[in-house]
């Protein structure tokens, strides 16, 4: 006999498990440990871009108060590089470890640690350190530095795709654009600083660690002190958010815990918000050149996207913006390529759709150029090239709404109602401007393993080593325990976050629920079998019966004749503290589909021509994901995600000085995020909830990311069409479209 | 943050001698002085905190102005019923400032002395006449889009005045009553910030140990409408790109009187004289505050990314006019 889903709780929307323990502040994060004898750590941070330490000046800042060591590259234990696989799980951004050489490849880079009794001491005795550099005159602060006197881009093969014959179809195409869009570096800014507490205990470590990835960061950390994963555990049960940035291991938490080890006592350390724009991690600049061909009905007949980003100079970091490019409509020839050039900064990492978020700007922009230049509707000519068939994979989508999200949005945004005309849309002193989108992002899936056990005492408790950054997973996987089991979600405890539970993914690709989800459900399937083997033992409730004639349906076994008991009675009666289960799931299927998510968003701006003002006032964002597992979170990602969006678009650069290589504006005040007051009078999240079996059983997608894809395009279309201005680098500022 | 001595003042005369001997910062809010000294930019070897001065009254004066305490918060102020009443462009330009929590802690003497947001001051290591008189100013052919001046720079320094409060004071007029070591005295607001010239590092007129106790408003222009217009990329928690601050009164259409003063485009609160003459007698027509924001920004220096400035300001001025005459 099946056991029952209780469908209900799946797609239902229910607040975070979580929040009380937020709300209330019983909620841990890294930098809330504070371990018996604890030290603290603080950086001596880089003050030039790029060159060499001549010399570090410790004699003042030996002599001040509570310190204990400090640490730099002629002072500092020798460690292991990690391999850096995705493999093995053992992947970071940065592969240099801190303290490595006298060399600074980028501002902001540590070059010294000072670890105190207090942080104020730490703090105090940092900015005491003198450090004198050689430093190089000339510095690559920016993209279009490197470019103009870096070395040759390197070329990402294995990112890159081609079809057909893109050049020449692009050049005997009745319709060509050819076009270049630029995006800045932007800067992850969770709320919470990146942190480490480590503590080692008789040569085994714990850290504490704001990590979007513990299972990676154990690894990595056994792998940069050359010991077996059993002896290190990592813990991040609650993180203030990461976008990213707490994917993969930074220096800093190598630094904390080679300190933790020198000094023989437990080291907090926090980067401080300037260092997080140096030294975890942004995402890249981007250049990217889009030719687009088309015939006079409309049809794509050629599409190039050819793409470069800075990295590191010591590491390589491919921003993947032809990801979307691939696939998202129907063409014949097409080609897209990534390369890198270094510049002196921190090495990139992933921010919230990768490759995607910036690569979706220039390529939904391009389509709305596109349109205008063919006069048609830019919703029309997306419809025109629709396609139900991954052309680079040559596989079928497993599942796509893609039409119905245009359809719904574009009802309830009004749509229809649009004046094509510049400018035509006014209302008292500002101007309308309507634009629209599309969304694309990859569904992926992960192995995964999870624990889940029903106990005695009627509740029921799961754990699984991946995290919650916010998103609402606990919630979630106590959703899925539930609509197996029948019991509320009270009643169910999750544990994440911790190493040392079963194997779970990172937090990051919107593949965390995809990926967890069926363990869990698989782990409590387990459980159910083995009370079912218990029931059926001597002593138990069902003594005698076969296994395959129980079932298990709210909270009870049931068999043929009716007689349930409850799964409680059931242990309670042998004596049983629980019935456990565990489970090890695979990756997504291969082979049979493409898994890929989609969407639209419409926006719409307002521009005061009168005072240069811009605002974003009304999106509508139909969003095609597969099942929607939780109502509440799912919208609030898709909600924050256009937010986030918004930033993009509107506000959001890292910048360096070109001359000395310094950062400008690493610093809350001065790099604007959108704040409430940006948000838009009217969010509309449409979950278009079509089930993806396919894929899991579940049918869900993932919904992290795919929300921020394609917004900066849309309010730059909006821009256009309110002020007939074509801004193709972000951000777009008042000032591109103040009339001349 | 370096270690410093810190002493609790209770009264006036306390505060200003324990300010005296050594390198002394005055902590008030706090919302300026500690963010800098995190960041080492200041490096007080004692901080004396004045919280418990009784500076926190806002009285009216029998001559129709309006003496506020140095202590009375940016949100109380705002708040105040008089201020809401009769200088409403006092109030808006306070609630435009910073966030809500910052208002709370932030108080009338210390946004008078509130220090520039140029992010080469801040970095600590980059040329700053300011920071490092003689060093130099990385600001001049560096990034200088969102907090630097083109009316009343020079070649030593160019970075904006970043208060709205004091845009709102200088367009009302305003006395700042400071006592010091030598006693009390009385400084014309208009005169209190100084432009950068050849010393940016001088920054206003206060004497060594010199304390505020209090800023006078003028008396409010009979019949006059003001209003407060702030610009700036997202919609709050911005310092302004260009703002604009008015009062204007009208008999019939015709404008009777006006004050304009301008924030973040000048190196202190900008007080356009010139400006509000070339208003005075003319219709209150789109055509004259087009006319009289021209005027404000003549002789106005662009830089390299802050050349909009000019034109924003001048829609500051057109708008907040405007706004300030509508029906
Ligand atoms: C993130 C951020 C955003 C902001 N945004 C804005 C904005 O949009 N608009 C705006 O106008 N302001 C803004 N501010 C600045 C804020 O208004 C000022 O920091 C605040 O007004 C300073 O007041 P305080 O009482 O906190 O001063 P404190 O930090 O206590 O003191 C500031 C300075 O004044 C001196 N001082 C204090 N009181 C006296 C006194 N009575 N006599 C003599 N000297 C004194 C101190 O020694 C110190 O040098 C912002 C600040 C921050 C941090
Ligand atoms: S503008 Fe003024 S504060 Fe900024 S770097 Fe130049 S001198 Fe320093």
């Amino acid at each position: 006999m099946t056991d029952k889903i209780q469908a209900k709780i799946i797609g239902a929307s229910k607040p975070r498990i979580d929040g009380p323990q937020k709300l209330s502040g019983q909620a841990m994060y890294a930098a809330d440990h504070h371990l018996p004898n604890m030290a603290y750590a603080y950086g001596v941070f880089s003050t030039v871009a790029s060159g060499t330490i001549d010399n570090i000046d410790l004699s003042k800042a030996k002599q001040m108060p509570g310190v204990i060591d400090i640490f730099h590259h002629d002072h500092f234990p020798s460690l292991y590089r990690t391999p850096s696989s995705f493999a093995q799980e053992n992947k970071v951004d940065e592969t240099r470890l801190p303290f490595e050489d006298g060399k600074v490849y980028y501002p902001g880079q540590f070059v010294a640690l000072v670890v105190a009794d207090t942080f104020a001491n730490a703090r105090a005795a940092a900015y005491a350190v003198k450090v004198a550099y050689s430093a190089d005159a000339e510095p690559i602060a920016t993209l279009s530095q490197a470019l103009e006197r870096g070395d040759k881009p390197k070329t990402a093969d294995s990112s890159g795709h081609s079809r057909g014959n893109p050049d020449s179809a692009f050049e005997s195409s009745a319709n060509q654009i050819d076009v270049t869009y630029v995006t800045p570096m932007e800067t992850h800014n969770p709320m919470e600083m990146h942190a480490s507490v480590a503590n080692w205990e008789n040569g085994d470590l714990v850290l504490y660690e704001s990590s979007q990835g513990v299972i990676f960061a154990r690894n990595v950390m056994a792998k940069v002190f050359g010991l077996p994963p059993e002896r290190v555990e990592v813990r991040s049960p609650f993180i203030g958010s990461g976008f990213g940035s707490k994917l993969w291991l930074w220096p800093h938490a190598i630094a904390a815990a080679a300190a933790a080890r020198e000094v023989g006592r437990p080291v907090q350390l926090v980067v401080p918000r300037q260092q997080m724009f140096t030294t975890t991690g942004h995402r890249p600049p981007t250049q990217q050149q889009i030719r687009i061909g088309a015939d006079d009905n409309g049809k794509l007949t050629a599409l190039t996207h050819d793409s470069v980003n800075t990295t590191s100079m010591v590491d390589t970091y491919v921003e993947t913006t032809g990801s979307c490019t691939k696939s998202l409509y129907d063409c014949e020839n097409l080609r897209v390529s990534h390369a890198t050039i270094g510049a002196n900064h921190g090495t990139p990492t992933s921010m919230r759709a990768p490759g995607a978020a910036p690569g979706l700007f220039a390529l939904e922009s391009a389509m709305d150029e596109m349109a205008e230049k063919l006069n048609m509707d830019p919703l029309e000519f997306r419809k025109a090239n629709y396609t139900e068939r991954d052309q680079s994979m040559d596989l079928p989508f497993s599942s796509i709404h893609l039409m119905e999200a245009f359809d719904k949005g574009a009802e309830k945004f009004g749509w229809s109602k649009r004046n094509a005309e510049i400018g035509s849309m006014g209302d008292g002193d500002e101007i309308l401007g309507w634009g629209m989108a599309a969304c694309n992002w990859e569904a992926l899936k992960m192995n995964c393993d999870a624990r889940v056990s029903l106990r005695a005492d009627g509740t029921a408790y799961a754990s699984c080593a991946t995290q919650d950054i916010g998103t609402g997973t606990y919630t979630i996987v106590a959703q899925a325990v539930s609509a197996i089991t029948g019991i509320p979600l009270d009643k169910i405890e999750v544990e994440l976050g911790d190493s040392s539970y079963p194997s779970g993914p990172v937090s990051g690709g919107s593949w965390a629920t995809a990926t967890t989800l069926p363990a869990i459900a698989e782990a409590t399937r387990s459980a159910i079998d083995a009370l079912k083997s218990y029931a059926i033992s001597d002593g138990g409730a069902f003594a005698g019966a076969k296994s395959d004639d129980l079932s298990f349906d709210d909270g009870k076994l049931v068999d043929g004749d009716g007689k349930s008991v409850a799964y409680t009675d059931v242990l309670s009666q042998l004596k049983l503290a629980n019935a456990d289960g565990e489970a090890h799931t695979p990756g997504a299927p291969q082979g049979e589909y493409s898994f890929r998510s989609f969407g639209a968003h419409f926006v719409e701006v307002r521009w005061d021509p009168g005072i240069s003002r811009l605002r974003v006032s009304r999106v509508v964002s139909a969003i095609d994901v597969g099942q929607i597992i939780n109502e509440k979170t799912s919208a609030n990602q898709v909600e924050g995600a256009i937010a986030m969006g918004i930033g993009m678009a509107l506000f959001e650069a890292t910048e360096y000085d070109e001359g000395s290589g310094l950062p400008v504006n690493n610093n809350y005040a001065e790099y604007l995020v959108p704040v409430h007051a940006d948000q838009p009078d009217s969010v509309d999240v449409i979950l278009l909830d079509h089930p993806d079996y396919a894929f899991n059983e579940f049918g869900a997608r993932g919904i992290g990311e795919i929300g921020i894809t394609g917004m900066a395009a849309a309010v730059a279309n909006a821009v256009h069409h309110a002020t007939g201005k074509r801004i193709r680098e972000l951000p777009i500022r008042l000032e591109e479209l103040m009339s001349a | 943050m370096r270690n410093f001595e810190y002493q609790k003042a209770d009264s006036v005369n306390a505060a200003v001698s324990a300010h005296a001997g050594q390198p002394s910062s005055f902590v008030a809010g706090g919302t300026t002085l500690l963010d800098l000294v995190k960041i080492d930019i200041m490096q007080p070897e004692r901080v004396v905190d004045v919280n418990g001065l009784p500076l926190y009254d806002v009285e009216e004066l029998d001559d129709g102005r309006l003496k506020i305490g140095a202590m009375v918060s940016n949100t109380d102020l705002a708040y105040h019923p008089k201020v809401v009443d009769q200088y409403a462009v006092l109030s808006e330009a306070l609630l435009s400032g910073a966030s809500t929590s910052l208002r709370n802690k932030a108080t009338t003497g210390g946004n008078v002395m509130q220090r520039v947001r140029c992010p080469y001051f801040r970095d600590g290591v980059s040329a700053c006449n300011k920071r490092e008189p003689g060093s130099g100013c990385a600001a001049i052919g560096g990034h200088n889009r969102s907090v630097h001046a083109v009316l009343g720079t020079s070649d030593k320094c160019i970075a904006s005045h970043p208060s709205d409060m004091c845009v709102a004071m200088a367009a009302i007029g305003a006395t700042v009553l400071v006592s010091g070591p030598n006693g009390e005295r009385e400084i014309d607001f208009l005169d209190f910030h100084l432009l950068p010239g050849d010393s940016p590092e001088k920054e206003h007129a206060l004497e060594a140990d010199e304390l505020i106790t209090h800023v006078v408003l003028d008396a409010p222009i009979k019949g006059s409408r003001s209003t407060y217009l702030k610009l700036r990329d997202r919609a709050s928690y911005q310092f302004a790109l260009a703002s604009s601050g008015v009062i204007i009164a009208t008999d019939g259409n015709t404008i009777r009187d006006a004050r304009i003063a301008m924030g973040g485009v000048g190196t202190k609160p900008w007080r356009a004289r010139e400006a509000e003459q070339a208003l005075i007698g003319q219709p209150a027509t789109e055509a004259s505050f087009k006319k009289a924001a021209e005027i404000a920004f003549k002789g106005a220096t662009p830089y390299e990314h802050n050349a909009f400035k000019i034109p924003l300001g001048q829609q500051a001025v057109v708008r907040s006019l405007t706004n300030a005459t509508a029906a």
